[in-house]
């Protein structure tokens, strides 16, 4: 109710404004001029088109909008205008004065106000101005948008009237954009272009780019200054923020690398064990969100937006059940011989992958985003989702959880002192055996959670977990084996040199060139970036 | 001196093994062109196709096996080699395809036309000439392994480190091998070839060729892996295998042997893949797939490592088992090959060829005394 009356007010002063500016209106009044449409020169409708348009009504824009879809109509009998619609019994009459339906009348009473080209065109740019007075704000911002694409110099009055009259900030300043934006392309005094293209140097962006290209080479020299140094300004602007843009998805990518490699640095950076099903673990993750969506679809819909945070603790419980399994099944029999558990594994990872195609089929199985993480941000010139961001903040959390487990726990001292000396820890009364298979179901856990973030940006389907198992095992090895630290240094450089690489490599040949370089680097440091030293290393 | 080192390399097993090679040689044609169709012993026409798929996949295996089994060095980007052998065969059957492709253009395949290329790279120069290419098979593997291995093994990466590092190297090459600006058909490959050496590869006869030659490469990739294994160069790597630190400390330049057997193993999978190209008509990015990789190691791990019969054994084993699997149950094909990964690393650390042996030595000593050689360690 509230915000019916402010547009009211909002159309009674905008309208107050236009009609004060024009006299002549008030005369002729918006009735008779919508009489003056069954005219038949087209040239003459022409003009009080322009006339009804000009009177700033808001009752012009149903009314022009019907024009230029053929639906305006008016009565043989006494030439009264009416919108129409095609019904059965005829047309459902609507007044274009009142906006109320007036009942049904047939066919052959009534006959169309018909419309040529020229006079179509001038309703289109008429209409587009029009609208920038608009009750709806979506409707204002998207006018402003497209006159700032047309930059017709005609709509400058009816624009500075919205400008003045507008209220929401962020739609004033779309506005004031597309104001300079005229100004600056015309011929008004060079003291006002020069402040517009001082304002559009501030807007910046590559649609003001593209506007001030042409001014760099105008006649006067100063406005041709003026736009050089504009065009240098937004250039140097947006090369910062192509460069924070980067940073931003590097980061971005890294969380995800270290996600799904976190778990690894785990089992194999800890432990020393190659677990090629370790993207496994992550593909059981994603599967359990899967399946934990479906289960409150049809059960309890209203839960949905809570399902991420219901599939987390099932995912780390199931990968984990796995792993713990794995360890005790298989792994432990192959300690000490890397290349014979890395084969193991690689069948353990074929078996779950064709088990998992078998169960839930080959294609992807869709995962929704709750509410939440939908939509985006912007910073600046950035367009940010939420999802990304979530993960970089999610990604986070499970470094930091993982290690004030590893260095604040009782469990992570153990495990501490079973890699560092087996015996020795298992002569102080732990029981070394236990620990392996925690840790191991500890690694394949996470790297369960990880499947649950991972879900939300990426395909579910079997081989999701094959797409990251060579990053993941780059991002441990550059990282340096047994240091949880290089693996999130590891991670986020990783992320971060492919996404600078991307620009001008292109996203493949950028992660041919990371790999390279990753295969490059282990010759120099084969340990990694924050590698172990002394005497343990070598055995 | 090349006559001792012969008389060395075969002993009274590898004879035999290359005899039986030579017999499915000729043998396996006879029983495709002159047994009767009704007869149980003739071999149907696909057939010929499968067992020369198999012959080059059990080259492919002995070459993982002369560096896995022998020196140590478990490759997991080894189809990446293959797949480079193919490729340059691959371009040779292109330029032989003339103004037969869909487009009719003489020089630029078909795809390059399709991608507005208007001149031939550089790099695809050369390759309408059969020896330029016989030579080229050999050489971009080997400068591919003589690179990354000069650089692996002269900074010691070793173990499981040089296997993801070649995990990574063949996964980069499949990246690259994507991009249509490769200048190699990107995703689609190499294919609808014609003919090489001016015989069609749709003809059976030249199949049976294919197969005879592909055998042939099997027994001399054989003889050389037998002379390189039973020379003092062949302990000097098993050395290497089993204490690479000693042998460093003994004097002897490792970096050099291991370089030396991986570029001898690269070559190998390079001819493997050239022969293989034309008979299965394809040759496409996802040869190099990391996953095919590692399937070649399983294939020398069942037959059995260190023992290069077992490597062909196993590979012609495996990939049979493969066909059968997709014919008859291709849901469970995957199920197969995974357990059998395990249940090879679990209960075979030797292979079908150690069972075999521990078998015979149990039956002659009885059933205390085991094999007594030292199982390979990592």
């Amino acid at each position: 109710m509230f915000k019916s009356i402010s547009h009211l007010l909002l159309l009674l002063l905008t309208g107050f404004i236009i009609i004060g500016n024009s006299q002549p209106l008030r005369a002729e009044g918006f009735a008779p001029l919508v009489e003056q449409l069954t005219q038949k020169s087209f040239n003459k409708k022409i003009k009080v088109v322009r006339k009804i348009a000009a009177s700033g009504e808001s009752r012009a824009i149903p009314l022009l909008t019907a024009l230029t879809e053929g639906k305006l109509y008016f009565r043989k009998n006494d030439k009264k205008v009416f919108i129409t619609a095609a019904g059965e019994n005829g047309y459902s009459l609507l007044d274009p004065l009142t906006g109320k339906a007036v009942g049904i009348s047939a066919t052959t009473e009534m006959k169309k106000i018909k419309t040529n080209n020229k006079l179509r065109r001038t309703l289109n740019s008429l209409l587009g101005v029009l609208t920038l007075l608009s009750p709806d704000p979506a409707t204002r911002l998207k006018s402003a948008k497209s006159v700032f694409q047309s930059r017709d110099i005609k709509t400058l009055p009816v624009l500075k009237k919205a400008i003045a009259a507008e209220t929401l900030p962020h739609i004033k300043k779309e506005m004031l954009t597309t104001q300079a934006a005229i100004v600056a392309g015309s011929d008004q005094p060079s003291s006002d272009r020069l402040a517009a293209i001082r304002h559009l140097r501030n807007v910046g962006g590559n649609d003001v780019l593209a506007l001030l290209t042409p001014l760099a080479t105008d006649k006067s020299a100063d406005i041709a200054t003026a736009a050089q140094v504009a065009i240098k300004a937004i250039n140097n602007e947006q090369a910062v923020w192509g460069a924070f843009q980067n940073v931003i998805y590097g980061i971005s990518l890294g969380s995800v690398l270290l996600l799904a490699a976190i778990g690894l640095a785990i089992t194999f950076g800890v432990m020393g064990v190659i677990n090629m099903a370790h993207g496994e673990m992550v593909m059981i993750g994603a599967y359990v969100t899967f399946m934990v969506q479906e289960v409150i679809r049809n059960a309890a819909p209203w839960l949905f937006d809570y399902s991420l945070l219901i599939a987390l603790p099932l995912a780390f419980l199931t990968a984990g059940a796995i792993g713990f399994a794995l360890e005790r099944g298989l792994i432990r029999f192959l300690y000490g011989r890397p290349l014979e558990t890395l084969l193991a594994t690689w069948g353990v990872s074929l078996i779950l992958q064709q088990a998992t195609r078998t169960i839930f089929g080959p294609n992807n199985r869709e995962v929704g985003n709750p509410s939440w993480m939908s939509g985006s941000t912007e910073i600046g010139h950035l367009a940010l989702t939420w999802n990304r961001l979530y993960i970089i903040v999610f990604a986070l959390a499970v470094f930091a959880a993982l290690f004030f487990v590893m260095r604040k726990t009782t469990f992570g001292l153990q495990m501490r002192a079973v890699v560092q000396n087996r015996q020795m820890a298992g002569s102080m009364g732990i029981k070394t055996k236990w620990v392996d298979a925690l840790t191991f179901g500890l690694g394949s856990g996470i790297a369960g959670i990880a499947g649950v973030a991972l879900s939300q940006i990426d395909n579910v389907s079997p081989n999701l977990g094959q797409a990251y198992i060579v990053d993941s095992f780059m991002v441990v090895v550059f990282g340096g084996v047994g240091n949880l630290w290089g693996t999130l240094v590891g991670a986020f450089s990783l992320g971060i040199a492919n996404k600078f690489l991307e620009p001008y490599a292109g996203a493949v040949l950028g992660k041919i060139l990371v790999l390279v370089f990753i295969i490059l680097f282990i010759q120099k440091r084969p340990r990694g970036l924050f590698a172990l030293k002394g005497r343990a290393v070598e055995s | 001196m090349i006559s001792s080192m012969l008389i060395r390399a075969l002993d009274r097993n590898a004879l035999i093994v290359l005899l039986a090679l030579v017999a499915i040689a000729i043998a396996i044609p006879i029983l495709n062109i002159f047994v009767p169709v009704e007869s149980a012993f003739h071999l149907p026409d696909y057939m010929i196709q499968l067992l020369g798929k198999y012959m080059c996949y059990a080259l492919l295996a002995l070459s993982v096996d002369l560096i896995w089994g022998y020196a140590g060095i478990l490759s997991l980007g080894h189809g990446a080699f293959f797949a480079l052998g193919g490729y340059v065969m691959g371009m040779y059957l292109m330029r032989q395809i003339g103004t037969r492709g869909v487009y009719g253009n003489p020089v630029l395949p078909d795809f390059m036309v399709f991608l507005n290329w208007k001149e031939l790279p550089w790099y695809w120069l050369g390759f309408d000439n059969f020896f330029f290419v016989a030579f080229m098979i050999a050489l971009v593997p080997a400068i591919l392994a003589l690179v990354f291995g000069w650089f692996a093994f002269r900074s010691r990466v070793t173990g499981v480190y040089l296997s993801i590092i070649t995990q990574a190297m063949t996964y980069a090459l499949l990246l690259a091998f994507f991009r249509n600006d490769m200048g190699f058909g990107g995703n689609n490959g190499l294919t609808d070839f014609k003919d090489l050496l001016g015989f069609s590869v749709q003809e059976n006869s030249t199949k049976l060729v294919l197969f005879s030659a592909s055998t042939i490469a099997v027994a001399l990739g054989y003889l050389v892996s037998r002379i390189i294994v039973s020379s003092r160069l062949g302990k000097v790597l098993v050395s290497i295998r089993d204490a690479e630190s000693r042998t460093r400390f003994l004097g002897y330049k490792v970096e050099n042997y291991k370089l030396f057997i991986f570029v001898i193993s690269s070559i190998m999978a390079g001819i493997a893949g050239a022969l293989y190209v034309p008979q299965v008509g394809i040759i496409n990015p996802g040869e190099f797939a990391p996953a095919n990789s590692i399937e070649i190691v399983i294939w020398v791990a069942v037959g059995g490592r260190g023992t290069l019969i077992g490597a062909i054994i196993g590979a012609i084993l495996v990939n049979y088992a493969k066909t059968w699997f997709t014919g008859a149950l291709p849901e469970y094909w995957l199920f197969a090959l995974g357990g059998l990964f395990i249940a090879t690393t679990l209960f075979l650390p030797k292979g079908l060829v150690g069972l075999v042996a521990s078998l015979r030595l149990r039956e002659r000593f009885g059933p205390k005394q085991s094999s007594s050689t030292p199982a390979p360690a990592e």
